[in-house]
């Protein structure tokens, strides 16, 4: 088969399948159940560290530093 | 070690360029050399001056914010060039005669329109973007930007792309590809800075120190992503020659013209929307000390966004060789993106929700929301030019330049703005701004500059729209062409004067910022004890 007609043929049937199920898979992981704590905790990660990186041996997770200003 | 490797690279940049200036085919090419040269002798003076000495050592503790804040000022500074070269055009239109006799073939309209397109584009808002995305990282991963001096060269880097593609459009050297004017020289420098700022961007995003990657850095990354891809894709060409600036495109005919508007519109999706609403994301939150309205909208208008956008360039070649269902998959992808957009001008907007007061006593919260408003107005107009019933009527007139100025003053210049004034005090530890005052100004001039520019294109460009297609009754047109010109004139005016206000108001805030720099009060140690003071 010509490249461009196997090419087509996959990008308007299994590729777009592909896309369509993980665009949807995207929003049913935003909504997954506890998701909410989750992104609280990040929309207010934002009013830490503004001044200086979080302190140098304290790994990957500060949670000292955790002082959410608002949380919905 | 590391210092006599740059020396000898930067002595063969400028050994190689020199023959190539010697050998060079046309004038744009010349300069180019003459840029580099240039640009690699300062370095080699710069480097070869500070050899042997002590470098003090990177402090992990600390944010780099030196890079950042030659970009707030080199932000500043082509913002007002941009503006200023923007209402030189608009006063061309209007007044032919100052397209100068003797300044033909250099500063007449043609030379000076990609100049202004790629100022504020490129030079006011790549600078925006790449300073903002420099703190946001550093802030949101709690972490020193990765990579050393690699930002710096990003900066700098990026400064030499700027010139070079100005220098280039005086003289010109263009590729005729709207928003992707430089030729191949150019954009391979581009190129391998833009790398650069990917590597930076991305290795601090490695050593992050918080869990989760905030969501304006995803809007940053694909920003920085996508762009190389278009960059690249749409920038395929052959040189004439090595000693020349001139190129022929891979590309050809009706291929040439989507892939070229696929890197167009995505310019616009990418360049101008990704990237500023990861400004929006960090900064609205910031200045109105609330978290976003809802996170978990603001990933879905990330995900929504980036899936749709890509596919609405061909909205560009309505009743044009492109086939129709291309047409139309560009207008309905387009017209899908009202939803993410919306959903994420709600969302911008509803941050402030329970804190609506600010908008009376916080001018830069004001210039942020007026810039927010005018995302949602520019994302609706859009859409709906993107019908094609409605294009074929306002496609080609000056509905379109109105559109594009109510997005890239509006939305983009505003957002920038509030960024300006927010960060400034920030970066050098200043308690506050100079002058609340002036900032209402600038807001007022810009706000009035940006009705009087919108509403006036509105007017001529519906005009000239309806101009075009009168016919009589036996089926003639109405009107020729130099009837519609002629018919512009006042709406012309009434736009160069809504430039001249959106002008004023930047100079205006460059005296601002100025002075909130060198006659403020210092601000205190930061309030935690014990604290390092940001660089």
């Amino acid at each position: 088969m010509e490249t461009y007609t196997w090419l087509r043929a996959f990008a308007d049937s299994w590729h777009l399948l592909f896309m369509f199920v993980f665009f949807i898979g995207v929003f049913v992981y935003i909504l997954r159940p506890g998701s909410s704590k989750v992104h609280d905790e990040t929309a207010n990660m934002i009013f830490r560290n503004d001044d200086k990186p979080s302190g140098d041996d304290n790994g990957p997770r500060a949670t000292s530093h955790t002082e959410p200003k608002e949380v919905r | 070690m590391w210092d006599y490797i740059k020396l000898a690279v930067l002595g063969v940049v400028v050994v190689v360029a020199a023959v190539a200036a010697s050998l060079a085919r046309d004038l744009p090419y010349l300069v180019h050399m003459l840029v580099i040269i240039l640009a690699a002798a300062i370095t080699f003076m710069w480097t070869i001056r500070r050899i042997g000495e002590p470098v003090p050592a990177a402090n992990p503790n600390e944010y780099m914010d030196g890079p950042i804040r030659f970009g707030v000022i080199a932000t500043a500074f082509w913002g007002v060039v941009g503006f200023l070269v923007g209402v030189v055009i608009a006063f061309q239109l209007a007044w032919p005669e100052l397209n100068f006799q003797w300044a033909q073939g250099y500063l007449n309209f043609g030379r000076l329109r990609p100049l202004h397109t790629s100022a504020v584009i490129f030079a006011f808002g790549g600078n925006a973007l790449i300073a903002s995305a420099f703190y946001v990282v550093q802030r949101t991963s709690a972490a020193r930007l990765w990579g050393g001096g690699l930002a710096w060269f990003v900066f700098w880097g990026y400064q030499i792309f700027i010139v070079m593609a100005a220098t280039g459009y005086v003289l010109g050297s263009t590729q005729g590809n709207e928003y992707a004017e430089p030729e191949w020289l150019t954009d391979l420098w581009l190129t391998i800075v833009w790398v650069a700022f990917l590597l930076v961007f991305m290795g601090t995003l490695i050593n992050r120190r918080e869990p989760h990657i905030y969501v304006a850095n995803w809007f940053y990354m694909a920003f920085i992503i996508t762009v190389a891809m278009l960059h690249i894709v749409n920038n395929l060409a052959i040189p004439v020659s090595v000693f020349g600036s001139r190129s022929i495109p891979v590309w050809s005919g009706v291929q040439s013209a989507m892939i070229q508007w696929w890197y167009g519109h995505n310019a616009v999706g990418f360049f101008l929307t990704a990237g500023f609403l990861g400004m929006m994301y960090y900064f609205i939150p910031k200045q109105a000390e609330r978290p976003v309205y809802s996170y978990k909208l603001s990933i879905m208008h990330f995900w929504a966004l980036i899936f749709l956008y890509i596919w609405a360039g061909p909205h560009h070649l309505h009743y044009t060789a492109l086939p129709d269902w291309a047409q139309t998959l560009g207008m309905t992808f387009s017209i899908m993106l009202w939803m993410p957009s919306w959903g994420g001008m709600i969302n911008g907007l509803m941050t402030l929700s329970g804190a609506w007061d600010k908008l009376r006593t916080d001018p830069i919260i004001r210039m942020m929301v007026v810039s927010v408003g005018f995302y949602g107005m520019a994302t609706f107009e859009g859409p709906m030019m993107s019908i094609k019933a409605v294009n074929s009527l306002s496609h080609y007139t000056d509905w379109t330049i109105g559109h594009v100025h109510s997005g890239a003053l509006g939305w983009n210049g505003m957002i920038t703005f509030g960024m300006l004034y927010y960060l400034v005090p920030k970066l050098w530890q200043r308690q506050g701004l100079y002058s609340l005052r002036l900032v209402s100004w600038h807001f007022w001039l810009a706000t009035i500059g940006i009705v009087l520019y919108a509403a006036s294109m509105w007017v001529t460009g519906i005009m000239e729209g309806l101009m075009w297609r009168e016919v009589d009754a036996q089926g003639f047109l109405v009107n020729s062409f130099a009837d519609t010109v002629a018919a512009k004139f006042p709406m012309y005016v009434v736009r160069g004067l809504g430039g001249t206000l959106f002008l004023l108001g930047a100079i205006i805030m460059c005296y601002n910022l100025w002075k909130t720099v060198t006659s403020t009060a210092e601000r205190k140690p930061a309030r935690v004890a014990g604290a390092v003071p940001a660089e």
